[in-house]
């Protein structure tokens, strides 16, 4: 299958990008690591008047930490941030090795990824539970728009259409955190059926602080604030665990597709939230690792 | 005269230096098998699935199909027919044609190459990592038996 | 004959250009001034296609040519069909059967998503597929029946109506007294068992690219197809040119499977584009495509029943058995009565009746794909026997080795035909030798005593076991010529076509060793209609036996020629001559020795002389078999579930099996290994999937789950080996044994793991969902 005609742009800054997207809007797709925009052109699913490849665009690829954030450049590849994030940020590690495979990764960005919001992607889950946001720039300039006002439906944000993201921002946990991140896909690699992140704190051995996010689970990526909630100042126990587990799927509303039906993920995301709550509490236990 | 979007792109491939002119909406894939006459690299699925296509980029592994030609202005590919050296064929080849790790050939250069990258990067992989690394390489003739005792075998040394 | 390379693991002599990337496969032939095609393919499962307008389509830039029916009537003949019962199956069963004409372009209706509707030809396959957009259809959707047993009943929707129903292939077939074994037997197990539409997938997909040559009327084309001497028939009748005016050569093949061995509009309609257009035409094949037109397959309904008396002796079976085959009946009884002719399997079960209904519907057509029938059937019966030792409480071991065929009872006759009509009977064989084996190799004894222990702590695996015995090689023939150049070097030409089994080593070993050649003398060539005039083609694991036996007896006949001329040039008898290693000698005498190229050279008139004898060192044969010839094997699988999830994971996968006398052992072993990977892949993965309006849903790769290299184990393979008596060889086929018995195995292993939890597996794949919902019911 080949891609319908398109015009073709491959402009050197971020000024040009804002100016291609100001003048087509909708009619423009920007093109960074390709791993999902290209199967939908050579599908014909997607049909861009124009493709705005941001790859010649210099000094979008980089990877810093200050202050406790980790800034991420819009082409930073998924792998590039792998291997960044495997001794510094392992939890946001586990999750990229679940992300397809190593093609996938040495061409796709972190950013794409998000931007993409496929409901049973991953990282729009981490940005989630590493309180993370995203920095879009336009023509008006730049805005920031956190991960909690991001995920509006299956495949879509709330970025305009005259908007493109420069910049990802994950908050950075204590290296003594714990964390985890268990799916279920029906094979290593797949989009999950389900899947759920967790990055837990301990404080005296009480839960200092939680986030649990899951994706697969519904049109978007979501925090399980209801058993964030439960778990917040109480020390870890089995009963606890399970009740937390619970909470988090008790307002789930998942989809049900040609993989598995909702009841199916519904089931599947409670008993992946009770493992990685225990993982993760074990690990804030060992100090982290 | 066709009224398409064309751009000209410089690469290197296998070492050699090329320059095309070439439609804006043309993948890699089909950039190397129809202009540059490199038919090693193999079209299965053009959805970034199957890995037939898998090229290395600047060294690494990617998905010709999911990239397009003018992408690659500028850069250094290696394609399956650069693994040998002349008359002498790679390690990794010997080592699937002394192991049998390959019966109809399509998926082959595609996990020629995506091996090769795996070895530089970790030139003793257990079982379970090679599996791993070639789990985006679909093949349906060989159960994958043969192809990880090729790789286990050119790792050896 | 020396055996010299037969039974040696050669390494395979075509590989070089498959690692370099310099194969040919059928995308990677480029003629000048070729051109592309693409098709506008049905949207709706049923509509009745009023007018297509193409002129918006023909303006856009770099097309050349626009096709529906209406431009080419002229030359739309209907499709291939096949399957018609031979003479001695039809005196044995009464089939009723029907098959709709199917043309190579839609005429006034679409019955399947993927139907082709036009053609559209153009300067790149890109601008084509615009064009193809462009191409508007008035269609009136129609009544869709897409479920294989509510198409058999009356009021379904009616696929061709002129039938009055959507029965393709009706049957009934009963041997011994089934009524008196139900009556008389202590317990009756009854289950009913889905297996779901799975296909092919080869890596690479179909294609076809064709070449006309005004000067002397002859087309030529490459096709990535299993049956080039069928592909040539079918252009001859259409295109209305005799055979040799056609030359369909098969390329190197990114896989086959069966899927490329099936009749496709695309072959005709390449090359009257070509003819039409006097340039060449290419078309490859697209993924999305594939999934949609390219043929599908197995997709039965089997609703079983065991007879037995309560020590687990199997008295009776009954089956009634449903297909779906897609719109269109192609290939007549070969899966209907392939799937009764192995339903009973290794199993000593004298009596049986089963009701067969083949089915057409508002899908895809089927084809026969690795097994064909056979996957199928031994995922009812193995299933139907686990259930059964469940119920009488005996371990599922126990119950095979009390109703297993033993080694002194073959060769045993099932008194029923096989698909080819002639009497079933398995020839050689030992089934409990080969469950004993596949047993010992897979450590069931140290797994069924370690499982306890496990499931205790909350860690549940299983371990199963399915045995199958394959009819393969099946005939009427396989052809081979066997030349000689003047260096004494061979050519073997033959109609087997290979898609990855390594031809061009096996057979050259075979044809080595007939001739007393070194084993780099002899170049094979498959699948080329110009190399050898009459010829079937590579499916139903037939061509080792069938290609190989033809190339062993054109061989022979050539070294005879040999010989004689050898022995006029030595002046000796020819019973005193040999020829080894490439060289003539008189027997005992060394030195009298001379390479084949002086006897060749020999032979050739000069202006002095004639030759030594006649320099004629060219044979041809076309070895019949006389009936399919018996290999069989066990499998075991052991797994591990975790109830949490659903999620399978396959720990270990042995196969134990028998496929006679062995040209090459690791090809052998690769063969197994490819199958079972497809096995498991029907086991877990795999499942094309249709919505209640007939749209495939399954449109892509990441829907269609191909098993991945994480998703299998190490496959253990044990050869053991009991020659065929039907074949020079002693070979026996086993292309297709590794795909028949995992669905069945894992199955097996599966129930097993999860016995605790009650739970019974009567559909495949076994997803985690399905897993978890059979958990979750029975916990409760």
């Amino acid at each position: 299958m080949k891609p319908a005609p398109f015009a073709y742009v491959d402009p050197r800054s971020i000024d040009e990008v804002v100016e291609h997207l100001a003048r087509h809007g909708e009619d423009a797709k920007i093109l960074a690591g390709g791993q999902s925009l290209m199967p939908m052109l050579n599908l014909r699913l997607a049909r861009p008047s124009v493709i705005v490849d941001l790859n010649r665009v210099g000094g979008l690829d980089s990877i810093t930490e200050r202050d406790g954030v980790l800034f991420v450049g819009a082409l930073a590849r998924q792998r590039a941030v792998e291997r960044w994030a495997t001794p510094r940020l392992p939890l946001l590690a586990a999750a990229l090795r679940l992300v397809g495979h190593t093609a996938i990764r040495n061409r796709g960005t972190v950013a794409g990824s998000i931007v993409h919001a496929d409901p049973a992607a991953e990282l729009p889950a981490l940005l989630l539970c590493l309180d993370g946001a995203v920095v879009a720039r336009s023509r008006a300039g730049e805005r920031q728009i956190i991960a909690r006002d991001l995920f509006h439906g299956p495949l879509m944000t709330s970025l305009r259409a005259d908007e493109g993201v420069v910049e990802t921002r994950w908050t950075l946990p204590p290296t003594a955190a714990g964390w985890s991140v268990r799916e279920m896909a029906r094979r290593h690699g797949d989009f999950a059926l389900v899947g759920v992140a967790a990055l837990v704190i301990l404080a005296r051995g009480a839960i200092a602080r939680v986030r649990i996010a899951l994706f697969g689970a519904g049109p978007v990526a979501v925090r399980a604030e209801a058993a964030e909630h439960a778990l917040a100042g109480q020390t870890p126990k089995p009963a606890l665990i399970e009740e937390a587990a619970r909470l988090a799927v008790e307002r789930l509303e998942p989809m049900s597709d040609l993989h598995a039906p909702a009841a199916y993920r519904l089931s599947v995301a409670r008993t992946l939230t009770a493992r990685a709550l225990a993982d993760a509490l074990a690990r804030a236990s060992e100090g982290g690792h | 005269m066709i009224h398409e979007p064309i751009r000209t792109v410089r690469l290197h491939v296998n070492g050699a230096k090329h320059e095309r002119s070439v439609e804006v909406r043309k993948s890699l894939a089909d950039f190397l098998r129809d202009d540059l006459d490199l038919t090693g690299t193999h079209v299965g699925c053009e959805h970034g699935v199957c890995g037939a296509c898998t090229v290395l980029l600047e060294g690494e592994p990617v998905r010709s199909c999911l990239l397009l030609a003018v992408q690659a202005d500028g850069a250094s590919l290696t394609t399956v027919e650069g693994l040998a050296d002349g008359e002498r064929l790679h390690p990794l080849q010997q080592a699937f044609w002394d192991h049998h790790g390959l019966q109809c050939g399509f998926c082959t250069p595609g996990i020629l190459l995506t091996a090769k990258a795996l070895l530089e990067e970790n030139p003793h992989p257990s079982e379970e990592e090679i599996r791993e690394a070639i789990s985006g390489n679909l093949c349906r003739c060989t159960g994958y038996h043969f192809i990880v005792e090729a790789i286990r075998a050119a790792a050896r040394p | 004959m020396g055996a010299k390379y037969f039974g040696a693991a050669v390494k395979r002599r075509e590989d070089p250009r498959f690692l370099r990337g310099e194969a040919r496969y059928v995308d990677d032939v480029k003629l000048p001034a070729m051109l592309h095609a693409a098709f506008l393919r049905s949207p709706h499962a049923h509509a009745r296609l009023g007018a297509v307008r193409t002129e918006a389509a023909a303006r856009v830039p770099g097309v050349v040519a626009v096709y529906s029916f209406g431009d080419l009537e002229r030359w739309m003949k209907p499709l291939p069909l096949f399957g018609a019962p031979p003479p001695g199956l039809a005196a044995a069963v009464k089939f009723e059967i029907r098959q709709a004409q199917q043309f190579p372009l839609c005429r006034e209706r679409a019955r399947y998503v993927g139907e082709i509707v036009a053609m559209v030809v153009a300067d790149t396959r890109a601008r084509a597929e615009d064009a193809v957009e462009r191409i508007e259809v008035d269609w009136e959707p129609l009544p869709v029946c897409v479920d294989l047993v509510s198409a058999a009943e009356a009021g379904a929707p009616l696929v061709h109506e002129e039938w009055g129903t959507n029965l393709a292939v009706g049957f009934r077939h009963a041997v011994g007294d089934v009524a008196t074994a139900f009556a008389a037997a202590d317990t009756v197990m009854g289950e009913t068992f889905h297996i779901q539409r799975y296909v092919g997938m080869p890596i690479e997909g179909r294609g076809a690219v064709a070449v006309w040559d005004r000067r002397d009327g002859t087309l030529t084309t490459w096709n990535s197809t299993q049956v080039s001497h069928f592909v040539q028939q079918g252009l001859s009748a259409a295109l209305e040119l005799p055979p040799h005016k056609i030359r369909v050569i098969a390329p190197d093949l990114g896989g086959g499977f069966g899927t490329k061995a099936s009749g496709y509009a695309e072959d005709v309609l390449v090359p009257l584009a070509a003819i039409r257009l006097n340039r060449p035409v290419k078309w490859t094949e697209d993924r999305r495509e594939h999934m949609m037109s390219a043929a599908h397959a197995r997709h039965q309904v089997h609703a079983i029943e065991l007879a037995a008396r309560r020590d687990g002796t199997i008295l009776a079976l009954r089956d009634r058995i449903w297909l779906d085959l897609g719109a269109y009946n192609v290939w007549g009884i070969v899966l209907p009565y392939n799937t009764v002719a192995h339903l009973l399997g290794p199993h000593r079960i004298p009596s049986m009746a089963v009701e067969f209904q083949a089915v057409v519907t508002h899908k895809t057509p089927n084809a026969p794909y690795r097994g064909a029938g056979r996957p199928e059937t031994v995922f009812a019966m193995d299933r139907a026997v686990d259930r059964l030792a469940r119920q009488l409480a005996i371990d599922p071991v126990e119950i095979r080795r009390k109703n297993y065929i033993r080694a002194d009872e073959m060769p045993y006759d099932l008194r029923m035909p096989y698909r080819d009509g002639n009497p079933l009977v398995y020839d050689t064989g030992d089934f409990p030798a080969v469950l004993e084996s596949a047993l010992r190799a897979s450590g069931y004894e140290e797994f069924r005593r370690a499982q306890a222990g496990l499931r205790a702590r909350g860690v549940y695996r299983g371990i199963g076991i399915s045995g199958y015995v394959e009819g393969t090689a099946i005939g009427p023939f396989e052809g081979a010529t066997v030349k000689v150049d003047l260096a004494g070097h061979v050519i073997v030409a033959t109609g087997a076509v290979s898609s990855g089994q390594g031809h061009e080593t096996s057979f050259a070993q075979v044809a080595a060793d007939a001739l007393g050649v070194p084993l780099d003398w002899v170049t094979v060539i498959g699948g080329d209609t110009a190399a050898v005039p009459f010829g079937v083609g590579t499916f139903a694991s037939r061509s080792a036996v069938t290609a190989g036996s033809s190339i062993h007896d054109a061989a022979t006949q050539v070294k005879e020629k040999l010989v004689k001329a050898a022995a006029n040039l030595l002046e000796a008898a020819p019973a005193d001559v040999d020829i080894e290693d490439g060289q003539a000698l008189v027997r005992g005498a060394p030195a009298s020795a001379v390479p084949l190229a002086r006897v060749v050279q020999a032979c050739i008139p000069t202006f002095a002389r004639p030759g030594v004898a006649s320099p004629d060192f060219e044979a041809s044969a076309y070895h019949h078999v006389p009936t399919v010839t018996y290999a069989s094997a066990v499998h075991v699988a052991q797994v591990e579930v975790d109830v949490g999830t659903g999620h399978v994971k396959l720990l270990r996968y042995v196969v134990s099996h028998d496929c006679g006398k062995v040209i090459n052992p690791i090809i052998v072993e690769g063969q197994v290994h490819g199958g079972v990977a497809q096995g498991v892949g029907g086991a877990m993965f795999e499942e094309m999937v249709y919505d209640d309006e007939g749209q495939l849903l399954t449109g892509t790769l990441m829907d269609y789950l191909v098993p991945t290299a994480t998703d299998l184990p190490r496959i253990e393979t044990v050869h053991l080996e009991y020659p065929s008596p039907r074949n020079p060889l002693g070979a026996k086929g086993l292309g297709e044994g590794g795909a028949i018995s995992p669905p069945a195995a894992i199955a097996n292993a599966v129930e097993d793991a999860l016995a605790p939890f009650g739970v019974t597996i009567r559909e495949t794949p076994e997803s985690p969902a399905r897993l978890l919902a059979l958990i979750e019911a029975g916990t409760t």
